[in-house]
């Protein structure tokens, strides 16, 4: 038995500096963990000591005409969101909730976690993850320095742009201490509209041809039958958002533009809209059942390809669903030692794209590359980049790479 | 010339006609410029200030030829700079004497055009508008708009990370891309992304935009397309004082408003305009607002009357919204030829661009002021002030003694205002080398300590673009090894260059 790895509680940046300074002198690799909601993600790494950021909280700074929050890193999601809210105003990325994945209660995240798996959304395909609302941040790097970089303005191109960076580092490059984020207004209100009764390719054609409308939908998802909803066929979901007038006025011509073919339209209003875009924001299809979750990105034309050649590979597929117009696909398998691994990631090396492993057991996450495998100069340039803020692969040792 | 740039190395400068020899072996005759009267048609870039003549200028036209050229590089540790198309404002493509100047113009071709997923793979000095122009007939377009876009190519929007008057609602060239080609120094060509959201891993696309061709030469890059809005409609406010329309544009925001373009220019641009070539603009007015909105007919006509009134609310002294589309463009005529416009109104001019929280504007601008009497100069503005971009234009003579130095310190000093607002150095013009001295004002030693060890993660022998961005030259071996407390830098008299 392993004893449970000690924890330092890290209140503010002097103490991270110190942490990690100490960390480097022993050698003693460090997890990072804020509200512990994505802890079963990325590789099985456990780590000599947790770094634990909770404390580390609160919002610093927000000026809503400004369109600029900064907080520290510990702060939970839960309570931004409703600050922000007071305000009918976001983050735009609709950030995942990994609770319902993870059969844990949602609101565990907090905006340090959120950052550091660059999180999105169905809205993804209009208004960017989580990378493209970073403004600037300060953070310890693995060296135990203090570092800054960005600002609080919208347009800043001063140095390298190392908010894109940090942004789904998984806390390999450094421990983020403050965070600046560009916030948006909400829409005025909402709907969906659902074409229902094409099959599945015909469902995505559909999305595709929905995006390539002056209609500005925010979000277009293909849901199998059964998948929500409780409806028993198969059905494009196309959100649009904006002034009622808008909204309505848009829904109608998209109607009107994708009529025919025996497809029928139903609109889902204001709140059932909210309640379904949250639950495919949080992957609820492929959560609910019991087995491993791939997340695939690739070109929205290659998405129902890639399902295919994944069945026919042999991976046995319990649920799935397509969103980001087909361009990423959500997909559970029955448990296997190797996750089905070589289907997955066979699939999308035919088209390029990238499969992530989202929800495996520990053994199978140390066993098998939870990320993608990268071409070796690749390979070779991250290594040089982590070691450029982490020379000793002291922050979160093993948890993107087995190599750092 | 108050720039100092590192010294031509003569152990390079001596091995040139080796240099040449090997280049020839990689590209063909008319690829290899070395004659010395071709060599100066390269040697500044759109910032003119600063000129050096490049040791030779390699003008590749395929993948292969940039390998071998980065690897020959490398093997003969001689400096590299590329160019796009040569607009940088900040000297970013601006040769070393002793460095090839790599030119990527023979980059051409749009190589592939994918509606169904909304994306365009182009050669890097493709201009930015071709690409618009490529993919209108079918009613998409590409977001990123800089001014210069008629000549700028899509590979120096990634080196700068471009930016325009539509990114306040569409974002800078960093959030357009889906996908890079990179070769690095020693010729490995590293793929990022493709067509699809997010590759997982360290976000390298995110890291070499706006790198400033520091890190990789750029060899292919996927761009997002957009659908066009069906409608666009122009508002033109004008307001008794700059602070009015400051707060005008806040309300915009407030109210939840993200319009397509919101500018703003002072009574000195106003004027400039109305002279060079009138398009209507209210000369009264202290400051004009333009604002573009877009997007569906009942949702612009909606907007349009919401902008309206928050306009009418803040006190404007003149209100017109467009009618046709005639009209729209005859709004954004005068904005689209303000730089023209104040170089008629003074010999020369600098122009700067910090970025400050919009909210300041008003003491900016007052501050402005200030600084440029003490100087003797005066200053005409352009704002991106939707996102709290300034572009202060400095009017100068440079036939004048002490012009030059007077016009640059006052750009200096306007810029170390932005940041004691909360602002940045430069919004979208780059550092370069007109702001690389100023770096020090944003950043700490050890901010930058970890930047540039970024850069040695790209390129150990620190001979891709050397001399821009970054105030001192450290070798990676010293930045690896070095520890920095108090942000302070051991040796911190080492001399900058």
């Amino acid at each position: 038995m392993h004893s449970a790895p000690a924890t330092l509680e890290i209140r503010d940046e002097a103490d991270a500096v110190d942490a990690i300074c100490a960390a480097n002198a022993k050698g003693v690799s460090c997890a990072i963990v804020g509200g512990g909601s994505k802890s079963g993600l990325g590789r099985y790494a456990p780590q000599a000591q947790t770094l634990a950021t909770g404390a580390l909280a609160g919002v610093t700074l927000y000026e809503p005409n400004e369109l600029v929050l900064s907080a520290r890193a510990g702060t939970r999601l839960s309570e931004i969101e409703a600050l922000l809210e007071s305000n009918e105003q976001q983050l735009a990325f609709e950030p995942i909730d990994y609770g319902p994945l993870f059969g844990a209660e949602r609101g565990g995240a907090t905006i340090g976690g959120v950052i550091a798996v660059n999180a999105s959304g169905p809205r993804r395909i209009k208004a960017g993850a989580a990378r493209d609302h970073l403004l600037g941040f300060r953070c310890v790097t693995g060296r135990g320095e203090l570092v800054k970089s960005g600002g609080r303005v919208m347009k800043n191109v001063t140095g390298y742009d190392l908010s894109k960076l940090v942004c789904g580092s998984y806390g390999t490059l450094a421990l983020l201490a403050e965070l600046t984020l560009k916030v948006l207004p909400n829409p005025e209100t909402e709907c969906t509209l659902l074409a229902i009764g094409a099959d599945e390719a015909e469902s995505l054609a559909l999305l595709r041809r929905a995006a390539a409308t002056p209609c500005e939908p925010s979000s277009l998802a293909m849901l199998p039958a059964g998948a929500a909803l409780a409806l028993d066929v198969h059905a494009a979901a196309i959100r649009l958002e904006g002034p009622a007038i808008s909204v309505t006025a848009r829904r109608d011509d998209l109607a009107a533009r994708l009529a025919g073919g025996g497809i029928r339209f139903e609109t889902l209003d204001v709140v059932d809209s909210k309640a379904l875009w949250r639950d495919l924001r949080d992957a609820a299809p492929v959560a609910a059942k019991l087995g491993q979750v791939w997340r695939i990105s690739v070109a929205p034309t290659e998405g129902f390809a890639v399902v295919e050649r994944m069945r026919r590979a042999g991976a046995p597929l319990l649920a799935h669903f397509y969103d980001w117009a087909g361009g990423l696909i959500w997909f559970c398998v029955e448990p296997a030692p190797d996750a089905h691994a070589a289907a997955a990631r066979g699939a999308v090396d035919a088209c390029g794209g990238h499969a992530t492993l989202i929800r495996a057991s520990a053994e199978t996450r140390a066993s098998v590359d939870v990320f993608h495998p990268q071409p070796a100069p690749l390979a070779a340039l991250t290594r040089r980049v982590k070691e450029s803020f982490d020379p000793a692969h002291i922050l979160e040792r093993g948890r993107m790479r087995a190599e750092f | 010339m108050t720039l100092l740039m590192p010294a031509p190395e003569p152990e390079i400068m001596s091995r040139r006609n080796e240099l040449i020899a090997r280049l020839r072996a990689i590209l063909p005759r008319e690829s290899l410029i070395v004659d010395e009267v071709s060599r100066r048609a390269y040697e500044c870039d759109a910032f003119t200030m600063y000129r050096a003549l490049p040791l030779v200028v390699a003008l590749p036209e395929s993948v292969e030829q940039v390998r071998a050229i980065m690897a020959l590089a490398a093997e003969m540790n001689v400096k590299v700079v590329p160019r796009g198309a040569g607009t940088s404002l900040s000297g970013g493509s601006m040769p070393l004497e002793d460095g090839i100047l790599l030119g990527m113009s023979k980059f051409n071709r749009i190589l592939d055009i994918n509606y169904e997923n909304r994306c365009a793979r182009v050669q890097p000095g493709v201009q930015n508008l071709a690409i618009s122009k490529a993919v209108e007939a079918q009613g998409f377009y590409y977001a990123p708009d800089p001014s210069s876009q008629i000549a700028c190519s899509i590979g120096g929007n990634v080196a700068e990370n471009a930016g325009g008057i539509h990114c306040l609602k569409y974002g800078l060239t960093t959030n357009n891309i889906l996908g890079l080609d990179v070769v690095l120094m020693g010729g490995d060509l590293i793929r990022l992304g493709g067509k699809h959201l997010d590759s997982e891993g360290y976000d390298l696309i995110g890291l070499v935009t706006g790198s400033e061709g520091l890190l990789g030469v750029v060899t292919e890059v996927t761009v997002r397309l957009l659908q066009r809005p069906p409608l666009a409609r122009g508002l033109l406010l004008g307001f008794a004082s700059v602070a009015a329309g400051a707060r005008c544009v806040g309300a915009i925001i407030a109210r939840g408003v993200i319009p397509a373009g919101l500018e703003m220019m002072d009574r000195a641009t106003i004027h400039a305009v109305e002279r060079f070539q009138p398009c209507g603009y209210p000369l009264d007015a202290q400051a004009l607002v333009i604002v573009e909105l877009d997007g569906t007919q009942a949702e612009v006509d909606h907007l349009v009357g919401v902008v309206q009134n928050i306009a009418r609310d803040e006190g404007a002294t003149t209100i017109r919204a467009s009618t046709s589309e005639a009209e729209r463009l005859q709004f954004w005529a005068g904005r689209k030829n303000a730089f023209p416009a104040v170089s008629c109104i003074a010999p020369d001019y600098l122009c700067m661009d910090g970025t400050i929280p919009r909210a300041r504007l008003p003491e900016a601008l007052a501050g402005m002021d200030r600084l440029a009497k003490e100087q003797g100069l005066s200053v005409a503005n352009v704002f991106h002030a939707g996102d709290g971009n300034l572009h202060p234009l400095i009017l100068y003579d440079a036939s004048k003694e002490g012009d030059v130095e007077r016009a640059e310190k006052l750009g200096f000093d306007i810029l170390r205002l932005c940041v004691s607002l909360g602002g940045v150095l430069t919004g979208e013009h780059g550092v370069g080398v007109e702001k690389r001295d100023l770096m020090g004002e944003m950043f700490s030693d050890v901010d930058l300590a970890q930047q540039m060890r970024l850069k040695c993660a790209f390129d150990p022998a620190g001979r891709l673009n050397p001399g821009k961005v970054f105030p001192t030259l450290h070798r990676c071996a010293e930045l690896g090894m070095m520890h920095v407390s108090g942000g302070k830098m051991p040796f911190p008299d080492l001399p900058r260059f």
